[in-house]
């Protein structure tokens, strides 16, 4: 294996600035995927017509394939890292919403009620009640989010070398040492691990209230 | 405006309508493609989602499985696999039955759990045998969510079978990635609008068979 973390020159990368061009790449899409699934799912929460429809776009939009929808980009964002995380932030904005509503409306009746009884107003009722309840079930979908994420940014090596460790796969081919392929498969089902782990310990976090042993 | 034009001008162009290269062509590769890797992702994960989820066992075990298969890129997977084995159908198989198994296997076990008991041990207290109860009873409550799952499953398979078209093969994937080398976009959109427009007829085979598999009394509203 040797030259296993040997990065061609090529790439103007160390194996650890591909790992945290990875990272960035497929973290910052989930993010902003979050924001802006958040008020989405609440007004689909508040206005029970507006979900269907909805639901339906994000299907739709889902069906777009990953290459496609990078390649379509270059035309306005160019072969760069907006281009590969645009598409992403709208899969990661897919798999949220239906989770975050299923979550919220999870929440029972009495509680919302009792809520309403103690004198808190929608505001704290959504941000004290509803969201904190509502956490397994975005965490779910986070979970999703991420991996997935993670795994797509590769794709961008397709589009300008845009796929920080899916870079190690061209350069694999073009170089014939194989070994840097099988590093880039590895750091990256690693990454998605950890992240996925990560997640599972943030919601063991915020929900102390939850069984320990159920993983899900 | 710009994507809309590129759209009209491909499908316009009647050379595109035929010979190796044409949209029927490429069309039935890429069905062909998408219905082998679902069936072979069908064959793994239909049994052991319907055996653990009958019997209740092994769920954290899946759910493991579920996430490794999830953290393998799909693409990373496709040109390790090319380097290794060399060309042909296999390289692409791997990686898209890996990415369609997860959630065929986790829905399914779900789907599974999810069966309101008492039915289930009615029929045993009748004396159906635990085949019959699986098949009769079980897997008809379970099916709207099980198709769900296989659903999800195909419309993954048929967005990155595209990928295939970089080690070679064909499929819609060619017109993408043909059209990205040599810049040209009418190409890229052309093969990206046919991508989606399988990806949206898969869902609609999909309500179909649900419509038709799905027995009245369990469809609720």
């Amino acid at each position: 294996m040797s030259g296993f973390f040997d990065i061609p020159s090529d790439l103007q990368n160390t194996y650890f600035g591909l790992i945290g061009l990875h990272l960035r790449e497929a973290l910052i899409p989930v993010l902003a995927g979050l924001l802006v699934s958040l008020p989405v799912a609440q007004l689909c929460v508040r206005l029970r017509w507006l979900y269907p429809p909805v639901l339906g776009v994000t299907t739709i939009l889902y069906a777009i394939p990953s290459l496609a929808f990078f390649v379509v980009l270059i035309d306005y964002t160019g072969q760069t890292e907006t281009t590969v995380m645009i598409p992403l932030s709208v899969y990661s904005l897919v798999v949220l919403v239906p989770a975050i509503v299923d979550g919220v409306r999870s929440v029972p009746e009495e509680t919302l009620a009792a809520a309403t009884a103690m004198g808190l107003g929608p505001v704290r009722r959504y941000f004290q009640v509803q969201l904190p309840i509502a956490v397994p079930a975005i965490i779910a979908g986070l979970r999703v989010a991420t991996v997935s994420s993670i795994s797509l940014v590769s794709v961008g090596m397709l589009i300008g070398n845009q796929g920080a460790l899916g870079n190690l796969l061209n350069d694999a081919n073009i170089y014939h040492r194989p070994e840097l392929a099988v590093n880039s498969v590895v750091t990256t089902a690693v990454l998605a691990i950890l992240a996925d782990a990560a997640l599972v310990l943030v919601r063991r976090v915020l929900t102390p209230w939850m069984p320990k042993e159920s993983t899900r | 405006m710009n994507v809309l034009n590129f759209v009209h001008a491909f499908f316009s162009d009647s050379s595109h309508w035929h010979g190796y290269d044409g949209i029927p062509t490429r069309v039935w590769e890429h069905v062909q493609y998408s219905l082998e890797a679902l069936a072979y992702a069908a064959v793994i994960g239909l049994p052991i989602g319907l055996l653990t989820g009958h019997y209740g066992r092994g769920g954290n075990a899946l759910a493991l499985i579920a996430t490794a298969g999830r953290a393998l890129p799909s693409f990373g997977l496709l040109v390790l696999m090319f380097i290794w084995l060399g060309f042909g159908m296999l390289p692409v198989m791997i990686p898209l039955v890996i990415l369609a198994v997860p959630p065929i296997l986790v829905t399914t076990y779900e789907a599974m759990r999810s069966v309101d008991p008492s039915p289930v041990d009615a029929a045993r207290g009748m004396g159906m045998p635990e085949t019959r109860v699986l098949f009769q009873v079980e897997l008809p409550v379970a099916l709207p969510l099980i198709l769900s799952g296989l659903r999800s499953a195909a419309i993954q398979i048929v967005s990155t079978a595209t990928i295939a078209a970089y080690v070679s093969l064909g499929g819609l994937g060619r017109y993408i990635i043909d059209g990205l080398y040599q810049k040209n976009y009418e190409k890229v959109v052309g093969g990206a609008t046919l991508v989606a427009a399988m990806a949206l007829a898969t869902l609609g085979i999909f309500w179909a068979v649900q419509r038709l598999t799905v027995s009245p009394g369990v469809r609720r509203g």
